[in-house]
């Protein structure tokens, strides 16, 4: 249960930064133009309302289909894991290998292959949300437990049957802990696609603001992204809250 | 091999078992006839689980030959002629009670019909589940839990009901009351009951015939027969002389078959 006081101190410890980012830093004389104080920003965000959705819309749309493609290639892959012992062996050692690769490193790659539409910054997102989901996955499609596969067994349930009966269902409780993950990392990618070459989405505001020294659109841009993240990460609690309770808790 | 097929649930004729290469358990001889209730008393280690997976077909025997309703126990298993308990419920935790229950109807060829099959609510008034119907696992207690198991078991009225210590894991009290409903069920049901237990009073108290089990080789020591302790509803007074001089004979078996090492 959530207690009034659970929410009171974060508030209270939230409005205490604020207060002393706005009244003590321009005090020890940080200019404006680096850190612009917390009213200078939220005036930022609803002056510059328009250019700052206008923006936020290819960022969303590249992280949501980042974020759909990615989860999908990874479950897919875990299923097939999961059923061909072979092809795992082979081929999971190499995945986890590609994952120390610095997606930063890739951007550039992608960008090279897919050019500068939306195609390469949906890529990156997917990107970033693939391993996650695919390590959660690959354990937890191996979750349900000896007897439940006798069970399964002793009623003569088909391979089809012990997989949407048991296994898939045992494996949600993963697959959402990686979701959460894959939400906000899904806004990362898209912003990072954005740095390397695009003149639209808050990436490319972000870029643009700093060479002009334009700190408080900067500043509300990261606002606008870490929103977005938010937003991401809580559609998924969410849905997991709303239509899989009974199955992840 | 003059032996009537027929009547008797389950065969065994110098039956090795185990995993791997190495017998857990060797030369089994053995015939449960068709409505008896064997249980089965060793200590760990005996290969008595092992048995029971056998014979529902969830382990193949290394040697020797398995008679299941006169057939392989693949046939058996098929036919959902077997329900298995295990000694954890084994209750899927996203399903309800009735979901439960209700499993065998949505895997393999349940989905197909339900032949003879039991009526869920029946199953739940049976089993004194009744108002339990749409709780959650996590809901119930330890023995609420082992009654929907057993209940999930029965839905396909098996003609073998295997339980590997469906109630070693209960307090007492709460496995005397379900050993009596169990007893009593196995009587309205007719169906054939082997039931694992290291328990010696649960053993003795339940079973029509008890196997005793050794470990380490595991062998079998002896086949009690306990129908001269049962009355016709197959109780017996648990304090009564004859029936404590039994498990005082069990006792002394089972610490004469491990050596006296335990």
């Amino acid at each position: 249960m959530t207690r009034p006081s659970d929410i009171l101190w974060p508030a209270l410890g939230a409005l205490s930064i604020l207060l002393v980012w706005q009244f003590v830093v321009p005090a020890l004389g940080v200019p404006a133009f680096i850190v612009p104080t917390p009213a200078a920003v939220f005036g930022k965000l609803w002056t510059d309302r328009a250019l700052l959705l206008a923006n936020a819309w290819p960022t969303a749309l590249e992280a949501v289909l980042g974020f759909l493609l990615g989860n999908a290639v990874a479950v897919l892959l875990a299923v097939l894991f999961s059923y061909s012992r072979p092809v795992r062996a082979a081929y999971f050692p190499i995945v986890l290998f590609l994952n120390t690769i610095p997606v930063l490193a890739l951007a550039p790659i992608f960008i090279l292959m897919f050019g500068l539409g939306l195609l390469p910054k949906i890529v990156i997102a997917a990107v970033i949300c693939f391993f996650p989901t695919l390590i959660a996955m690959v354990r937890g499609l191996t979750l349900a437990t000896p007897n439940e596969h006798e069970l399964m067994r002793v009623l003569s349930a088909s391979g089809w049957e012990t997989f949407w009966r048991l296994r898939a269902p045992r494996s949600l409780p993963m697959l959402f802990t990686a979701l959460r993950i894959a939400a906000t990392g899904s806004v990362i990618g898209a912003i990072v696609g954005e740095w390397i070459g695009s003149n639209a989405g808050l990436g490319a505001l972000i870029i643009q603001a700093t060479f002009n020294y334009q700190a408080d659109r900067l500043f509300a841009a990261v606002f606008i992204a870490a929103a977005m993240g938010l937003l991401a990460f809580g559609a998924v609690v969410l849905a997991e809250r709303l239509g899989f309770r009974r199955w992840v808790r | 091999m003059t032996e009537r097929v027929e009547g008797t649930a389950i065969r065994c004729r110098g039956l090795a078992i185990g995993y791997g290469a190495m017998p857990v358990l060797d030369s089994v001889d053995l015939d449960v006839p068709q409505g008896g209730f064997l249980t089965i008393l060793g200590p760990s280690g005996c290969g008595k689980s092992t048995l029971l997976r056998v014979v529902a077909d969830l382990l193949a025997p290394l040697a020797g030959e398995i008679a299941v309703l006169g057939g392989p126990p693949e046939a058996a298993r098929a036919r959902r002629d077997i329900g298995f308990v295990f000694q954890d419920p084994t209750l899927l935790p996203w399903r309800s009670v009735r979901a439960n229950i209700e499993l065998p109807l949505q895997v393999g060829r349940g989905r197909a019909a339900r032949p003879n099959g039991l009526a869920t609510d029946d199953l739940l008034a049976l089993l004194g589940l009744g108002g339990l119907a749409e709780r959650m696992p996590d809901q119930l207690s330890g023995g609420q839990r082992q009654r929907v198991a057993i209940a999930r078991a029965l839905l396909s009225r098996p003609r073998i009901l295997l339980m590997d210590e469906p109630f070693g894991a209960l307090d007492e009290i709460t496995r005397d009351r379900l050993n009596d409903e169990l007893l009593a069920l196995w009587r309205r049901t007719g169906t054939t009951v082997v039931f694992v237990t290291h328990s010696i009073a649960e053993a003795v108290y339940l079973g029509q015939q008890v196997l005793v089990l050794a470990a380490h080789p595991g062998r079998v020591l002896e086949i009690v027969d306990l129908r001269p302790l049962k009355d016709a509803e197959g109780r017996c007074d648990r304090d009564a002389p004859e029936v404590t001089a039994v498990a005082a004979h069990l006792r002394r078996l089972l610490a004469a078959g491990s050596g006296g090492a335990a």
